[in-house]
């Protein structure tokens, strides 16, 4: 089976938001909200001052809290690439998931439900890409089977350095960042 | 010039940024309520247990109405909480083992009956006013003495795992440090057990009863206290992020009315008065039970809000 993440190359990315809009209108989402979104990092002492940006969403991760945290259900594994899902007819609008996820990737939908990326999977499944990777200008992004070692993310990761967030927060993401 | 770490983003989710505050005042209000209803019934479940219904006057008898009124009150707040409200439903459609508020969810429909079954022991007036029968089943019941006690212990198993579910559900959350530890439940039960010993002592007619709930409150407060340094301890030798989440209630933002509401006005000062109280130094006033009680809902209040305040770091340069 499919792993399905992205592999972002933060040398690349110039935090345009262009895959902000795109998953945007892609996926309809309201006014107000966000399923992915642009983090700057800046670290050092001027004029030695380093600076990373990233366009960063849900990680897909391979442990989710989100998923476990769920009362009903509604909350989900889904069946191709281990894209992680909700249900939104199953779902409650608990908010635990919101809150056991540590990347504070969910939101609560004006309509009632949780929600968050879904890796664009109605779009994966016809063959295409997620909007955001798309889109992007620069070509950071890149999206994939991990678990093929074969696939162009398997690749950049063998070649390349990379981190992942929150490493320690024990959810193995997804998503690496590649520096 | 000064070391720089500065990490921005561009997210703005209500009530996600800039901190999260997804569980306003319904989830403290419920986690309180439901944690003093199990207290009640761990109590009201060992006067049944000790054969003490057999008093006139036993507290035994007005703690399952209150407390059903009580939990109903709690329910309804959780359930104000919900943003898809109309599929309240689907909590009871299934069981989810690895999630602690699916086990609430099926916790809180068996609470229920065994606090019927406490009731109808000796249902009040105006019940059986309206409902003759109830008379009938009450006697029915009382005919057998270990019945009573097996309602006895049935409020005291449920009352304990109402009390301690709570808990759990946060603790289970390790997105948050603050409530990343397996005290939690036990703080919680405890709390619980203290703010229902008050609120029993408060309205118990019964004299006995009434002195013997101080002196429980007193030995509650006392774990408590005890619990609290436990989990700090817990925290302050774990990871950073638990570290600073523990310097939130210690020293930081939420230190003021951790340590004035908390542990002064919550747990020291009606210590103090109910140690004195039931020495015979100074007579039993309502005081301290009122403020076990505010003490209570002041801590679920902060537990909760300075939980999800806490939060793992994300920053790579270094
Ligand atoms: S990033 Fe958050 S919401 Fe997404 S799978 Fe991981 S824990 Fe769940
Ligand atoms: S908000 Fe919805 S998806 Fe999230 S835990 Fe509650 S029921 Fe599940």
């Amino acid at each position: 089976m499919p792993r399905y993440g992205m592999v972002i190359d933060t040398r690349k990315c110039v935090g345009c938001q262009d895959c902000v809009i795109a998953c945007k209108t892609e996926n309809n989402i309201p006014e107000g909200y966000n399923r992915d979104w642009i983090v700057t990092e800046s670290h050092g002492k001027f004029p030695d001052i380093q600076m990373e940006i990233r366009t960063e969403r849900c990680n897909h991760c391979s442990e989710t809290p989100c998923v476990s945290c769920c009362p009903t259900g509604a909350s989900h594994i889904h069946d191709v690439g281990g894209v992680v899902l909700v249900t939104h007819e199953m779902c409650i609008g608990c908010k635990a998931c919101v809150e056991a996820c540590p990347y504070d990737a969910r939101y609560i939908h004006p309509d009632g439900y949780a929600d968050k990326c879904t890796f664009c999977v109605h779009r994966v499944e016809k063959g295409e890409k997620p909007a955001c990777v798309s889109v992007c200008p620069t070509y950071c992004m890149h999206f994939g089977d991990l678990d093929d070692p074969n696939s162009e993310v398997s690749k950049l990761l063998q070649s390349r350095k990379w981190h992942v967030n929150l490493p320690d927060a024990g959810t193995k993401p997804n998503i690496f960042y590649l520096v | 010039m000064n070391e720089l770490l500065e990490i921005t983003t561009t997210r703005n989710n209500p009530h996600v940024d800039p901190s999260m505050g997804m569980w306003e005042w319904q989830i403290p209000v419920y986690l309180f309520l439901g944690g003093m209803v199990a207290g009640m019934m761990i109590i009201a479940g060992y006067f049944l247990f000790t054969g003490r219904h057999k008093e006139k006057n036993c507290s035994c008898f007005f703690i399952p109405i209150v407390s059903f009124v009580l939990l109903s009150l709690g329910m309804f707040a959780l359930f104000l909480d919900l943003a898809h409200k109309l599929y309240v439903w689907r909590l009871y459609t299934t069981i989810q083992f690895s999630s602690p508020m699916s086990w609430g969810a099926w916790i809180l429909i068996l609470v229920y009956p065994a606090l019927i079954a406490n009731i109808l022991i000796k249902p009040a007036k105006w019940m059986t006013n309206r409902i003759p029968i109830l008379t009938e089943y009450s006697k029915k019941i009382n005919e057998h003495p270990f019945l009573v006690k097996n309602i006895g212990i049935a409020n005291m198993i449920l009352g304990m795992m109402l009390g301690a579910y709570t808990g759990v559900l946060l603790s289970t959350l390790g997105s948050r440090p603050l409530w990343n530890t397996s005290l939690l439940w036990v703080l919680f039960l405890v709390s619980g057990l203290s703010a229902a010993a008050a609120f029993v002592h408060l309205f118990a007619k019964n004299k006995y009863e009434s002195e013997l709930l101080a002196k429980a409150d007193n030995g509650f407060l006392v774990i408590e206290l005890f619990v609290f340094v436990m989990i700090f301890l817990g925290l302050l030798s774990s990871a950073r992020p638990h570290i600073e989440a523990a310097h939130l209630l210690l020293s930081g933002a939420y230190a003021p009315v951790f340590w004035v509401f908390v542990i002064g006005i919550g747990i020291i000062v009606p210590l103090i008065i109910q140690l004195l109280a039931v020495n015979h130094k100074v007579s039993h006033t309502a005081i301290a039970p009122i403020l076990v009680i505010v003490g209570g809902l002041i801590l679920r209040f902060v537990i909760v809000s300075a939980g999800q305040f806490s939060h793992w770091f994300n920053a790579h340069l270094h």
